[in-house]
């Protein structure tokens, strides 16, 4: 990170996995924290199951994309889309990436192969000065809900964002419905506890 | 108070503030959100919204309130000021009373567009003002100014955000909404010579017009959309940027990081200050500008150089510095700004490594219809029936993006299948013409179309894709859903008694996930080619489906599965080829179709559904 108040993030993932509650999340953290927070998110045609990129920058008072080769986070809530997005990591980023991979559907009609998980890491782990890995998808499945995989992602994130963890939770219950509060919470606890 | 809002949330937040009483709109990537964020709140506000029937509409309705004196606003996507320029050009002429901002949202990059226009070329078309925002707290800011300044001038105002504003979310200052509108008497007063625009009126309204363009720039002149910022260090500079809208934030954030003496005039109006942009160009040798899209600033700076500083040297769009199409970002800015002082480049412009090697393995991940969409299975009857060799001219909906069925090959603005395959048909073409067009499509311009092939005898085959709802927008209602902006009932139009009112004879409803019925209506339907037939492919678009708590029984593979892969071509998400078998995923809707496909009866309804 360049300095604890200035922190470009890249988030990389696939239409339909909850990235703009993420994005959420993390903005109105960064507000009560009182910091100047700027994101770019990616709505209409690509939604539709394609790839998807969002851009969250803690600290910024500029334009809200993070250029490429800035960002000191890429978040991968999906591994092949980590690697799609790689060139926005900077030299001293790190890269916390989703194992689990949803097959895209050049895959699944066979027009197209998935690579094996350790060629998808390997680039990575070149590119980025850290690659952390976990099975946020498994482990949402533990705290109660796969779909509560982004708020695990969020859990590992949080070791690596310059903002208070009080904070962030506090967030996190205004933007999750009361009923699947305590799921989302056991879900962040555990990303939180894969980053030890 | 700061909260963090999306650009098009903070928009809708500067309409509450300017106590506007009438918003129009009809849905369009990147300005959907900015009515469905007054939705919830426009009864507490006292405030009419509508999903109009298109952007024309829109216009028109917003244009009807202004004259009794209320502050409307009409709400597009860029290529929606095509549709509205009819009114959009004349308003000029008239006036407004109560203040009017259009707001028309560019999309840099065509992310969700068909073209990159720029809507600052509009404003200048039509010689009024345009606000360019280059984040959420402008966009909010100058939505309340345009309103005022709108009423002050009796002009109507242009706010063109770009989707990295509209879409961008940001900390923003936020004011109180008004609930009372301004003025309180809401009569049309009639005034021929104004709201008629004969040609002896309008021969007196355009030079009105043109007096006006002084006045414009007047009070431009005290708004502080545009400013003088980041002379760094002191020193003396001889070279100078000039930046509009979101660009100046590019440009900014370059400058710090070159950490070098560059002065940066940033522009937020249009037409831009004169006495700004003398005072930017006298002293200094070199100036770029950074602008999106059209070189609208930089042909000004160009006319402003030959009175000021005809030595000056003006980098840009026409050097080749900044590029006219796609979006900048602050690379693209540093670069430039680096090229202008002599630095190099501080970051190589060829593809970094990681990118090469990433598209060597991973496998492409294009935006697809969803699981179980109806539009696949009406693609799919209407591809077997008419065959690969016949035309299929399509149109501007969530089912562009099964161009890969071989069932897409027109799309160019909406409502045009229809006029196209008549054209095509008219040009001599003799083999089957099939065209498609959404239910939210046909509403918005189709109509005109399909009365004009039946008047004019063409042809072809229309198939109106009926899922019920806006879908690619984010599922906004229209006149056939029976359900208006703010969610309460209204009359719900019938698509069929439409097409049949229309003119067109045959005209037939069925359901696509019934393949074989479908199959048949399609067949029927190109026996017909003596004259015009209408097919209504009716289902409901999926999405909203299950949103609205609809569940069927998924399918899956049984072992009579013999690997042929008619299932997998038909191109559902939920269909994969696995070991040379076909299997079904979690992601399967229950729809059916691929049930029907299958030569060997190999996929069968899951009974036990826990």
């Amino acid at each position: 990170m360049r300095t604890s108040k200035c922190c470009d993030i890249v988030v990389a993932g696939v239409g339909g996995q909850d990235v703009i509650l993420l994005s959420k999340m993390i903005g109105k953290a960064a507000v009560k924290e009182g910091s100047p927070v700027r994101a770019a998110e990616t709505y209409g045609m690509a939604q539709r199951g394609g790839s998807v990129i969002t851009h969250i920058r803690l600290g910024c008072k500029f334009g809200p994309l993070v250029p490429v080769g800035g960002a000191d986070i890429l978040l991968g809530l999906e591994p092949a889309e980590a690697l799609r997005y790689a060139h926005y990591v900077s030299k001293g980023g790190i890269a916390l990436v989703n194992t689990n991979p949803v097959l895209p559907s050049t895959v699944t009609t066979g027009r197209a192969k998935y690579p094996p998980l350790d060629a998808i890491l390997a680039p990575l782990r070149r590119i980025c000065r850290d690659v952390k890995t976990l099975d946020a998808t498994t482990q949402a499945a533990n705290a109660g809900n796969p779909q509560a995989m982004t708020v695990v992602m969020l859990g590992a994130l949080s070791k690596y964002m310059p903002l208070r963890e009080g904070v962030l939770i506090e967030s996190l219950r205004e933007s999750v419905p009361a009923k699947f509060l305590e799921v989302n919470m056991r879900a962040f606890e555990l990303g939180k506890s894969e980053m030890k | 108070m700061k909260e963090y809002l999306l650009g098009n949330a903070a928009i809708a937040r500067g309409i509450l503030e300017a106590g506007a009483g009438v918003v129009t709109s009809y849905p369009g990537t990147p300005a959907s959100e900015i009515v469905e964020s007054l939705a919830p709140v426009s009864k507490e506000y006292n405030l009419h919204i509508e999903w109009s029937v298109n952007e024309r509409v829109a216009l028109e309705v917003a244009i009807g309130a202004s004259w009794t004196g209320v502050r409307s606003a009409a709400v597009m996507k860029h290529v929606g000021l095509n549709v509205a320029a009819d009114p959009f050009m004349t308003l000029a002429y008239t006036g407004v009373k109560g203040g009017l901002v259009v707001i028309s949202s560019d999309d840099p990059f065509c992310h969700s567009s068909q073209n990159e226009q720029d809507s600052r070329r509009y404003a200048q078309f039509a010689c009024i003002s345009c606000l360019d925002p280059a984040d959420p707290q402008e966009a909010k800011d100058m939505t309340v100014y345009a309103f005022e300044l709108s009423e002050e001038l009796e002009l109507p105002f242009l706010l063109r955000p770009t989707t990295r504003v509209s879409h961008a979310r940001a900390d923003v200052n936020v004011g109180r909404g008004k609930t009372k509108k301004s003025p309180t008497s809401h009569a049309f007063v009639k005034d021929p010579a104004r709201w008629v625009a004969l040609p002896a009126h309008a021969r007196t309204r355009h030079p009105i017009l043109l007096d006006k363009q002084n006045a414009i720039k007047t009070a431009l002149k005290k708004s502080p959309w545009n400013q003088h910022l980041l002379v760094l260090k002191g020193g003396d500079t001889d070279t100078g940027v000039i930046a509009s809208g979101i660009s100046g934030l590019y440009a900014e954030e370059a400058i710090e990081q070159l950490e070098s003496d560059v002065s940066i005039l940033r522009i937020g109006t249009f037409p831009p200050p004169d006495d700004l942009c003398a005072e930017s160009i006298k002293h200094v040798s070199k100036v770029l500008i950074v602008e999106e899209l059209e070189p609208v600033l930089e042909e000004y700076v160009e006319r402003a150089a030959r009175e000021h500083n005809p030595e000056l040297e003006i980098l840009g769009k026409n050097t080749g510095h900044i590029p006219r199409d796609g979006e900048l970002d602050s690379l693209i800015a540093r670069n430039a700004i680096a090229d202008m002082l002599g630095l190099g480049l501080t970051h190589t412009m060829e593809e970094p490594q990681s990118m090469t090697e990433a598209d060597e393995i991973l496998p492409p991940r294009p935006p697809a219809l969803c699981p179980g969409c109806s539009h696949r299975a009406a693609y799919y009857a209407m591809k077997q029936v008419f065959g690969a060799d016949a035309i299929f001219p399509s149109d501007i909906g969530c089912y562009t993006l099964a161009v890969d069925m071989g069932t897409v090959d027109t799309c160019l603005c909406m409502g045009a299948s229809i006029n196209l395959a008549s054209g095509i048909r008219f040009g001599g073409e003799d083999r089957d013409i099939c065209c498609s067009i959404g239910d939210s499509t046909f509403l918005h311009n189709g109509m005109p179309g399909l009365l004009n092939a039946v008047y004019n005898n063409a042809k072809i085959t229309v198939t109106i894709l009926d899922n019920l709802t806006t879908a690619m927008t984010g599922h906004q209602p229209h006149p056939g859903t029976g359900v208006t902006a703010t969610g309460d009932k209204t009359k719900s139009v019938s698509i069929e008694a439409l097409a049949k009112a229309l003119g067109a004879d045959f005209v037939e409803t069925v359901d696509p996930y019934d393949l074989n019925a479908t199959l048949e209506t399609f067949r029927k339907a190109k026996e017909c080619q003596e004259g015009l037939s209408v097919v209504i492919a009716k289902q409901a678009c999926i999405t909203n489906a299950r949103r609205a708590g609809v569940r069927r029984k998924p399918f899956r593979v049984n072992d009579n599965c013999i690997g042929c892969g008619e299932c997998v071509d038909f191109g559902c998400p939920a269909i994969e080829f696995h070991e040379d078998r076909a299997r079904i995923n979690a992601l399967c809707t229950g729809c059916g179709v691929c049930a029907q496909i299958c030569p060997s009866e190999a996929i069968e309804e899951v009974v036990n559904v826990k």
